[in-house]
């Protein structure tokens, strides 16, 4: 049976040419953006890639930090490091597993560091401080600076907060910050808690009310030691909500929870980051 | 947190991953977070050579109630085939 081309094709595609016409006039850079990767160098030599998403435009623009989940440097985070730059944030996500080379998938590098106990806290510090030092290196920079990170990477942002020169942090549900890591847990961690006297910078913290790993409990710790240590913070928790529930691409999404807490990110990181 | 328990086996045979076949020669059972599938938690397992690199995997996530069928399966194939399976 012959394909036809149904009546008015040749109409819209007219009108879809002088649609994309009128684009290119558009002076404003409204959520343009362009991405690529980058190679940082670690202290300890090893080469780290990095998924680097910059507005467009000169600038000046803060910088935020975006730090992958236990699943590794996957697609979601890559995603949301995106958004950050559609907002007018230069952005980047260093991939953490790294040292597991540089030609491995992803997911391949996420099950080998697994398997390994996860990345010392050490190193970790260490890269996030390379990726801070080359958002603020950028041309376009503002010179200020947020980290922000989800799931395990809620645990990291918190310390690089605790550890490194940043302006604003953002903890989305990490684990283990507080609490009590259970016996025979595979990944070699420690809690936090005893670090928020060292806390450098404002923190946003986003929970679900029906998460374990943090339990409602563990956050109500991680409020009570901030309040003592007299550190700005704001917390929002979730009814309805539990881990993950930012994840676009999994069941544990939670839209109402993710479009309030994203407000909460984009308010925080305006109020924090914005000018200087 | 994304993690629990993970029992690891040594396991003897071969697997096809990306660069085709190669032996295997551990298995890595967790019920986690999966990468790919739609749930929010999986039974996972890795079949390995960690020998060979982060590479040298297979990977599969399954439903819950998945995993428990293909455990039941696996036990009957084994049982049919009776002293050959031995």
């Amino acid at each position: 049976m012959p394909v036809v081309p149904l009546a008015g094709t040749s109409r819209a595609a007219v009108s879809w040419r002088r649609d994309i016409k009128k684009e290119d006039n558009v002076a404003a850079p409204e959520e343009a953006l362009s991405a690529r990767n980058v190679m940082l160098a670690g202290n300890d030599g090893a080469q780290i890639n990095a998924y680097q998403a910059l507005p467009a435009g000169d600038g000046p623009f803060p910088g935020v930090l975006v730090i992958h989940h236990l699943p590794g440097w996957d697609s979601g985070t890559k995603e949301i490091t995106r958004r950050f730059a559609a907002r007018g944030y230069n952005a980047i996500c260093p991939n953490l597993y790294a040292r597991q080379g540089l030609d491995v998938d992803p997911d391949d590098a996420a099950a080998a560091t697994r398997e390994a106990g996860g990345i010392p806290d050490e190193q970790f510090v260490a890269d996030a401080g390379v990726a801070v030092d080359a958002l603020r290196a950028l041309p376009t920079a503002n010179g200020k600076v947020g980290v922000i990170g989800y799931c395990s990477g809620g645990r990291h942002a918190f310390l690089t907060a605790v550890s490194l020169p940043v302006d604003a942090a953002v903890d989305c549900y990490g684990a283990f910050v507080t609490g009590t890591v259970p016996e025979g847990f595979p990944l070699k961690v420690r809690p936090l808690v005893d670090r928020a006297p060292q806390l450098r910078c404002p923190l946003l913290g986003l929970f679900g009310n029906d998460d374990q790993f943090p339990s409602p409990e563990q956050v109500d710790e991680l409020e009570q030691a901030l309040k003592e240590a007299g550190k700005t913070y704001e917390f929002h928790r979730y009814d309805g909500a539990g881990h993950a529930f930012f994840a676009v691409e999994r069941p544990s999404y939670r839209p109402e929870a993710a479009v309030d807490g994203w407000q909460h990110i984009f308010d925080w990181y305006g109020k924090y980051l914005m000018g200087g | 947190m994304c993690s629990y328990l993970t029992v690891a086996t040594d396991v003897a045979g071969s697997a096809k991953g990306a660069q085709g076949w190669f032996s295997v020669t551990s298995a890595q059972v967790y019920f986690d977070h999966p990468f790919h599938a739609p749930f929010d938690h999986t039974l996972n397992i890795d079949f390995a050579d960690p020998a060979k690199g982060p590479a040298a995997r297979v990977a599969v996530e399954l439903s819950a109630e998945s995993a428990r069928r293909l455990v039941e399966s696996i036990n009957e194939a084994l049982a049919a085939a009776g002293a050959a399976a031995r």
